[in-house]
């Protein structure tokens, strides 16, 4: 096709999104409170996906020995830890650098306890994967010299198992919703081109092919996702400007944290202006295949 | 130029609109179609180019087999194929100019060759001076002069006309006859369906007469043939 034809398909999509003036505003609004709905819940979804990855990487098996036992003895069960499937990673930990940390994160009040030493030497223990440390502590608490292998038991595997689910349900919903849109779409083009019937009709009679008929409704359907990812594009970033900067200070040198405000706000506005733009172009893509037929 | 072998149409209604049609036309000749409503003159045009695909047969029009052309094919076909209706389907929201270059334009001919093309077909059918106008702004006869320019501005070797004088009155219409016969003598074959049986007995030309999916006749210079 010719660049010149490109420019009237540009001109013809511009002219048609003027003159369906109130249909053109619908369709955006569609695609608007959509978009909204799908940022949002994917701005929620990414973050909840971070502090699961943080939880899951700050899971791991505490391996207290007996006190008194000897330096082999030690050594023997590390090698053995090691050997276990899944393990990723051993350490070990004197129970006067555990006094120490303890001091770190408590305050200087716990120093009293320098002159007896009540904690344990420990090995920190941390699996490939976050779902087998339950097996890998029940492996270890076997052996001879460990006192107690411990994690968070039920309570982690419970939190498993609801960011699995909720990662599932907020998949589905986003799913439900872009498909929501792109029927939205489809019928308001659908509209203009029952408007334009004849025009086709007759394009077609003179020997137009399908695709110099189609191009200026796919792109009347580009602007259309263009123009209903703009508020929502606004909306979100300023929402996560503001949440940011409240959340981002209350998690100082915790653990958790959320996701940093760039790249990420630009890689969710990106997304949403690609959902934006495909389900325009697809649904007024879907819309014209039937007129097609004369 | 055209030829048809034992075409046969069935529609999904079950209605068989063509039962073995059989039919030759030279480069150059004017063909009338002549048969009582709903006997298959439409389905016989509209085969032509290719808005109705036969169920059996071969038609070839121009070297190419229609039967066996593929749809993204089918606007390279109409190129050379002009349509004239009987409801002239012109564009109300564009000027008479502009509907008539909307042809070349889809067809991504050059914009000096549609000013071009476009002035020597009004020229013809003699409304230059009304180029600015919108097609509600002129005559029945006027709008279907300009619908004839249309399907002639991309220099077709074959015009099909249908009824197209079935809207007008009898004075208009030997208007729009006069301008068919001057594209015939261009040398254009001009397929023509009507019920204007004054017309037929008139100019004389090929008359094909169609009954119940069959030709029932099909003679030189000859007679519109029914009471009307």
């Amino acid at each position: 096709m010719k660049a010149r034809t490109y420019g009237r398909h540009l001109r013809e999509s511009f002219k048609s999104i003027g003159r369906n003036g109130w249909m053109t505003f619908a369709s955006v609004s569609a695609v608007t409170v959509t978009l909204l709905l799908v940022g949002v819940f994917m701005v929620l979804m990414l973050n909840m996906n971070k502090v699961a990855t943080d939880i899951e990487k700050d899971v791991e098996v505490r391996v207290l020995l007996e006190i008194g036992t000897e330096k082999a003895q030690v050594e023997e069960i590390d090698k053995k830890i090691n050997q276990i499937s899944g393990v990723e990673s051993v350490e070990y930990s004197s129970k006067e650098e555990e006094l120490q940390n303890l001091v770190k994160d408590l305050g200087d009040d716990f120093r009293l306890f320098e002159q007896d030493n009540p904690l344990y030497d420990v090995f920190i223990v941390k699996a490939e994967d976050p779902r087998d440390t339950g097996k890998i502590a029940a492996e270890v608490s076997k052996y001879e010299g460990v006192n107690e292998a411990l994690y968070g038991e039920a309570k982690i595997e419970r939190l498993f198992n609801v960011l699995e689910m909720s990662r599932n349900v907020g998949l589905v919903l986003i799913i439900g919703l872009l498909f929501t849109a792109m029927f939205l779409i489809s019928n308001t083009i659908k509209i203009t081109i029952v408007a334009r019937r004849r025009e086709i009709e007759i394009m077609k009679l003179v020997g137009a092919t399908n695709w110099f008929v189609r191009w200026p409704f796919i792109l009347e359907g580009l602007w259309l996702g263009i123009l209903g990812s703009i508020i929502p594009i606004a909306l979100v970033t300023t929402g996560y400007y503001y949440a940011y900067e409240f959340i981002k200070p209350k998690l100082q040198n915790h653990f958790i944290q959320i996701l940093d405000f760039t790249p990420f706000i630009y890689q969710v506005n990106g997304l949403i202006l690609l959902m934006g733009c495909l389900i325009g172009a697809w649904g007024s893509f879907m819309s014209v295949r039937k007129f097609l037929k004369v | 130029m055209i030829e048809m072998k034992d075409v046969y149409k069935q529609y999904s209604n079950g209605v068989m609109a063509a039962n073995g049609f059989n039919v030759h036309i030279k480069q150059g000749e004017f063909v009338y179609v002549v048969g009582p409503s709903g006997a298959g003159k439409s389905t016989f045009i509209k085969m032509m180019y290719r808005e109705e695909r036969p169920s059996k047969g071969d038609i070839i029009v121009n070297g190419i087999n229609l039967a066996k052309l593929k749809n993204s094919r089918v606007p390279y076909l109409r190129r050379n194929v002009g349509v004239v209706f009987q409801d002239f389907k012109l564009l109300p929201s564009l000027t008479i100019y502009e509907n008539i270059a909307f042809a070349l334009e889809v067809i991504e001919e050059h914009p000096k060759q549609i000013k071009k093309r476009v002035m020597e077909v009004l020229d013809l059918v003699g409304l230059k001076h009304k180029a600015r106008m919108l097609p509600n702004e002129l005559s029945g006869g006027e709008q279907q002069r300009v619908s004839i320019a249309r399907s002639i501005v991309n220099t077709p070797k074959l015009v099909i006309a249908d009824e197209p004088t079935g809207n007008l009155d009898p004075e208009t219409s030997w208007d729009i006859m006069n301008i068919l016969e001057d594209i015939s003598n261009r040398g254009t074959t001009v397929i023509m369906a009507t019920h204007n049986r004054e017309i037929v007995n008139t100019i004389k030309h090929r008359v094909i007469a169609i009954e119940n999916g069959r030709i029932v006749r099909d003679e030189q210079r000859g007679d519109y043939g029914y009471e009307s």
